[in-house]
């Protein structure tokens, strides 16, 4: 009885409870589609991380990713990528000679990452060779041949077929060089990266350093799905005890650390929205209460019980809420999803977003899971809110029923 | 048999601030059957009576026993259980809920006192017929006039079975024709179903179908006559 008592009466005033359930509506929808969106960014910058620029995994001697001394490589590699390709989850895996070093062009110089690579097993454990934009990811069969970002490119102010100079340190602790031809040009993401990193081919880089052509200073492992990167990373490390096994969350932290942050994040963005919508029931719903005083006085001369008073108001405040709360919640979700499927393209700011790495183009992202959190979270709203004006309504006193003034 | 009695009663409102003295010792019986008015001046104290009689509000002294129990000296929980069981109340300005229909509004009663459904509907029937609105039962309050929706509420008072019904001035918001016929109903429920009515009025219309009038001037009975009683003299 008191259901569908308490549902009539919220449309009593009509003008005035939609607009409660619009204002909650909006505020669901806008705090759904942000974290959506948000998470989105999130994921994608991820999806950069694993797929372009670490992988799941990578092992490398202890103390190399202090400084990238060049001394610290595992001289036999191929043994070891040969036991981690035997592991259960292991998709691909890719060994690197990695050096810190100059670059010059005939018109300037600059510090970045040289990653001498075998193209054809690199090309199995990241993506970069899609992200050509010039030339080709080593489909030539030249000597000393480099591919680099496109950010590098124009600030050495260098073009695809120049030649660039690598200076480095051979085994011998010796200063070596090379000139290598540029025959692809990439561009991510993430700006930084395409302005730090060169790769060039393995055996080349062996020759300009003096190495053998078995050892690696970094071992990358793809896996066939990220959930696997923590246990794989365990049992790589109890094989490998004297080597460093690291999975991407450790390598690129504040990578790891937006995944914990957004869920705080959420949490408190959701929080706040509910919270002022909170404020604004309470409002109303006492506002309610005033209006009908004296129906209030009636229902209790005539034998509802103050339970029951309170219950019925309770009712009512969580009505609304929950209305609004639900239909913020579907919109919401259908507009991230639909989104999540033909991406939000934020070209005109696709410098801005590069420059700290992310994606210009955004697919909003929300899953089932934190659509029932919030769904969780308007509900308690809605029985916070309702206590106070339903405790208003318990302190009415039936004689209020026949009063005539 | 005397179903209310009322022992001593005395309401002063707002003890600390401003004290107005609104009722000053009234002492009164009711008999079962009874169709009573009483009348007085506005001011004079006739709701405060009927709200202590309805264990609405608390004297400041005496007490009210209705079949013997002491309502007055009840929590407010049993309270409010005594008023569901025993009394049933028709007020001033109608007081139906707005949302619900005729029907519901007499059924709603019912469903406090958790009556079967069986029963509410058989009985809201009765009670629609009893007051003349079956063509209106579907009707919400706000399609009906004042006078319709004053008889869903004496509908609604006695949807309850109660013991007696308490009316505080039921007919000043209606026109004379309205407050007629709304007296004529109450007349004949007092007299085929033996319904005990106690209503205040300052309407000497209304006044005149009473059975017995008490009048009251500044919070005392100062006239209480009987009219069976004093026709046969007369
Ligand atoms: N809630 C209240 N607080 C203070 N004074 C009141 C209150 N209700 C009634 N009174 C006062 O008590 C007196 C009797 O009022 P009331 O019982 O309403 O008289 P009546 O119904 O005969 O017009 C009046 O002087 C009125 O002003
Ligand atoms: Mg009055």
């Amino acid at each position: 009885m008191l259901w569908s008592l308490s549902w009539k009466n919220i449309w009593r005033n009509k003008l005035r409870s939609t607009v409660v359930i619009m204002a909650v509506m909006l505020g669901v929808f806008a705090g759904v589609f942000l974290i959506a969106f948000m998470n989105g960014m999130v994921e994608d910058r991820i999806q950069t991380v694993i797929k372009t620029e670490i992988s799941h995994i990578q092992i490398h001697q202890p103390g190399f990713g202090e400084n990238n001394d060049f001394s610290l490589f595992m001289p036999d590699a191929d043994s070891l990528t040969q036991i981690i390709d035997k592991t259960n989850h292991v998709s691909s895996v890719s060994k690197r000679v990695v050096i810190s070093s100059l670059v010059a062009s005939a018109e300037t110089n600059t510090g970045v990452k040289i990653l001498g690579v075998v193209p054809e097993d690199e090309m199995k454990v990241t993506n970069l060779s899609t992200k050509i934009i010039e030339g080709s990811y080593f489909a030539t069969d030249r000597k000393n041949v480099a591919v680099i970002g496109k950010k590098l490119a124009e600030k050495l102010k260098v073009t695809l077929n120049k030649k660039i100079i690598i200076t480095a340190q051979d085994v011998n602790k010796n200063i070596t060089g090379g000139a290598f031809r540029i025959v692809g040009i990439f561009e991510t993401d993430n700006y930084m990266y395409d302005e730090l990193t060169v790769f060039v081919r393995y055996h080349d880089l062996c020759v300009l350093t003096g190495l053998q052509g078995t050892e690696a200073h970094e071992i990358a492992v793809l896996l066939d799905d990220n959930a696997y990167s923590e246990p794989v990373k365990q049992k790589l490390g109890k094989d490998f005890a004297r080597l460093d096994v690291q999975n991407w969350t450790e390598l690129s932290p504040e990578a790891g650390y937006l995944v914990s942050a957004m869920d705080q994040y959420m949490i408190i963005f959701i929080i706040v929205i509910l919270l002022a919508l909170c404020f604004g029931i309470i409002n109303t719903m006492l506002m309610v209460v005033l209006e009908r005083v004296k129906e209030l006085g009636m229902l209790m001369a005539v034998g509802m019980s103050k339970p029951m008073i309170f219950f019925m108001i309770m009712l009512e405040t969580i009505y609304l809420s929950i209305t609004g709360g639900m239909l913020g919640l579907v919109l919401g979700y259908l507009l991230s999803n639909h989104l999540g499927i033909v991406g939000v393209d934020l070209y005109f700011w696709k410098e801005a977003y590069a420059s700290v790495g992310y994606s210009s183009l955004i697919f909003p992202k929300i899953g089932l899971q934190t659509i029932i959190l919030i769904a969780i979270m308007v509900i308690i709203t809605g029985i916070v809110s309702a206590i106070y004006p339903a405790f208003k309504a318990l302190k009415l006193n039936p004689a209020e029923a026949t009063r005539t003034d | 048999m005397n179903i209310i009695e009322i022992k001593g009663i005395s309401k002063t409102y707002d003890k600390d601030t401003m004290p107005v003295q609104a009722l000053n010792g009234i002492d009164l019986v009711f008999q079962d059957g009874e169709f009573a008015s009483i009348v007085g001046p506005s001011g004079s104290g006739k709701t405060t009576l009927l709200n202590i009689i309805g264990g609405l509000d608390d004297p400041t002294e005496g007490n009210v026993l209705i079949d013997g129990i002491n309502i007055t000296s009840l929590s407010g929980h049993s309270k409010t259980a005594f008023r569901l069981k025993n009394i049933g109340f028709v007020f001033q300005s109608f007081n139906l809920i707005p949302v619900l229909t005729v029907r519901e509004n007499i059924e709603f009663i019912m469903q406090l006192q958790g009556a079967s459904k069986q029963g509410r509907l058989s009985r809201t029937d009765e009670l629609i017929e009893a007051v003349g609105l079956v063509d209106k039962k579907n009707c919400r309050p706000n399609k009906l006039s004042g006078g319709q929706q004053q008889r869903v509420a004496v509908a609604r008072a006695l949807a309850s079975k109660p013991k007696f019904i308490l009316a505080d001035e039921p007919t000043a918001n209606l026109d004379s024709k309205s407050a007629e016929n709304l007296l004529d109903i109450m007349e004949k429920l007092n007299k085929e179903e033996n319904i005990t009515f106690i209503f205040s009025t300052h309407d000497a219309r209304v006044m005149k179908k009473a059975r017995r009038i008490i009048t009251i001037e500044d919070g005392k009975v100062i006239d209480d006559v009987i009219k069976d009683k004093i026709m046969p003299e007369s």
